[in-house]
């Protein structure tokens, strides 16, 4: 899985970026509506126009277009294809890059298992429900077992908790296949409970890399303790909502 | 403590047809599929017409000096027509004509579309000339292709290629246009070339615009070639009009009309049925 570097990437939003993310890693871009984490995700993925530099394993990838650079990109909107059904949808990636029908069958077969989608193989999108689009969403991302995966605030239409239940599923997958994954969410708890690291995002600028727990606890942030998380030991204890991480840490959320 | 059982009301929601208890209409309204079957409920109102048609005209009801043949003449008319050939061979005359005619124009309207829709720069460029030329009507240039072409096979394919040629053009665009740039960067950021996301994603999601233009012009060639058939060309339906209205035979004039009305309709349900099965798994199906 390679690492990925921006350096100084500028476009009509985001402002000098720099940013290098490990293989492997779990980064995770906060920051609320309209500050540019779409667009440099979508920078990454080569959708938009930027000055700069992307390197995938040092090497360049300015000029690639889109289906050159092998990255996986998981939309808002998951954007599944109307016009197939759930199979077709996750065999797409597959027969595009010239797969074998048996290859593509065995594949797919698989994927529906692991998201446990068996029984939505022949459904069109029309007839699945939003945690069920979700699901089908993430494995056609991954079937051509991409080395990026790129999350546009998958999560951000379903209900409580269905969104927790998945954030688990991405996380665990992300764990299993060890893939390079940037997820962009306005949540700070879905920050907290799947990042390795948080970029926190500022009017296309980056005002803060650390690590969720670092985040909680010594945020440089204005805009963080702007959105009510502090730590859990100042204030009072039962005028908080107490979030249990993951990683064996717990975030507070001033009601 | 007496554990109170919460009921909740339960709606049943209707699925697929109704029976039972609902009334017609509300079958009607659920009953999705455009097949023929369904034509049936058509023909209630159609016979119901034929009925009073037969009635007032065999009555003398018309006001006026009006000559108005009972249905049952113009049927009569219609066994005569075709007994003898003269209705076959003008009706085939004016099918070839149609089916030329708008088999090219649909197919050069259906890949300029795609072109130009897909294709910003080359829109830029085409679309102020072809934006000129769409608002004049099929027979406007009848006068021009008259003095290019003749009078000949020729000149009503070529009306029909026009007429045929600039909606099934805008639909296409229209629908090529409008497909979510997001399913284009899905495709894209699955590995998906230009042209693979072009056939795999965007004509396959186009097809509900295209379906329209072609439905619409369906009916249009037929009309457009009756028009170009009454001023300009001797043989077809409407050649053979032209010929009825002189020998004031107002049963052949019903005849043709009626054979015109049954040519619009069985091509507009044609592609309204041929939409239906290419799309109606994935798509939300109008009523039409």
């Amino acid at each position: 899985m390679p690492n990925i570097r921006l350096k100084n990437i500028n476009n009509f939003i985001c402002h000098d970026i720099n940013l290098k993310i490990s293989n492997r890693e779990f980064l995770v871009l906060w920051g609320p509506t309209g500050v540019g984490k779409t667009t440099l995700l979508n920078v990454i993925a080569g959708l938009v126009e930027y000055e700069g530099s992307v390197l995938f394993d040092d090497v360049p990838v300015d000029k690639h277009p889109v289906y050159q650079r092998e990255v996986s990109y998981l939309f808002q909107n998951l954007a599944l294809f109307p016009h197939l059904n759930t199979r077709a949808n996750i065999a797409y990636g597959l027969r595009i890059q010239g797969e074998s029908k048996n290859k593509v069958e065995l594949r797919v077969n698989e994927l529906l298992r692991l998201m446990k989608i068996e029984h939505l193989a022949e459904r069109f999108p029309k007839h699945l429900s939003g945690g069920e689009k979700q699901r089908v969403a993430l494995a056609r991302a991954i079937a051509p077992s991409p080395e990026i995966m790129l999350f546009d605030e998958p999560l951000n239409s379903l209900d409580f908790h269905t969104a927790r239940y998945l954030r688990t599923e991405i996380q665990q997958l992300q764990r299993k296949l060890g893939i390079t994954t940037i997820y962009v969410t306005h949540c700070f708890e879905e920050a907290f409970a799947l990042a390795d690291r948080v970029v926190v995002l500022s009017s296309g600028e980056i005002v803060q890399i650390d690590s969720p727990k670092n985040i909680f606890k010594e945020s440089d942030c204005r805009m963080v303790a702007e959105n009510g998380y502090c730590d859990c030991h100042q204030g009072d204890k039962n005028n908080r909502t107490q979030i249990e991480l993951e990683k064996g840490c717990s975030l507070c959320h001033q009601k | 403590m007496k554990k109170i059982k919460a009921v909740y009301p339960v709606r049943k929601m209707p699925t697929g047809k109704p029976q039972g208890k609902y009334s017609f209409l509300t079958k009607m309204r659920f009953n999705e599929s455009p097949k023929l079957s369904n034509g049936a409920y058509s023909l209630i109102p159609v016979l119901v017409f034929l009925s009073i048609w037969e009635i007032v005209a065999r009555l003398g009801l018309i006001p006026g000096n009006f000559f108005f043949p009972p249905f049952t003449v113009v049927i009569q008319e219609f066994y005569h027509l075709t007994a003898n050939g003269i209705l076959i061979a003008n009706f085939l005359s004016s099918l070839r004509r149609v089916l030329i005619g708008f088999s090219f124009g649909s197919i050069a309207g259906i890949t300029m579309g795609i072109l130009l829709g897909y294709e910003q720069n080359l829109h830029k460029i085409a679309h102020p000339i072809l934006s000129l030329f769409y608002p004049i009507p099929a027979l406007g240039w009848l006068p021009i292709l008259m003095l290019w072409f003749g009078i000949g096979e020729m000149l009503p394919i070529m009306i029909v290629f026009i007429c045929s040629f600039f909606p099934v053009f805008y639909n296409t665009v229209s629908g090529i246009k409008n497909v979510n740039r997001d399913f284009i960067k899905a495709a894209q950021s699955l590995g998906a070339s230009e042209w693979k996301v072009l056939t795999t994603v965007v004509i396959p999601l186009a097809l509900p615009n295209i379906f329209t233009g072609l439905r619409l012009e369906a009916g249009m060639a037929w009309r457009v070639i009756i028009a170009a058939e009454m001023v300009a060309i001797p043989t077809g339906i409407g050649a053979l009009l032209m010929r009825a209205e002189s020998l004031l035979r107002i049963d052949i004039i019903i005849v043709c009309l009626i054979v015109l009305a049954v040519m619009c309709w069985t091509f507009e349900r044609f592609f309204i049925y041929l939409e239906y099965k290419l799309t109606h798994k994935w798509r939300q199906y109008a009523q039409y």
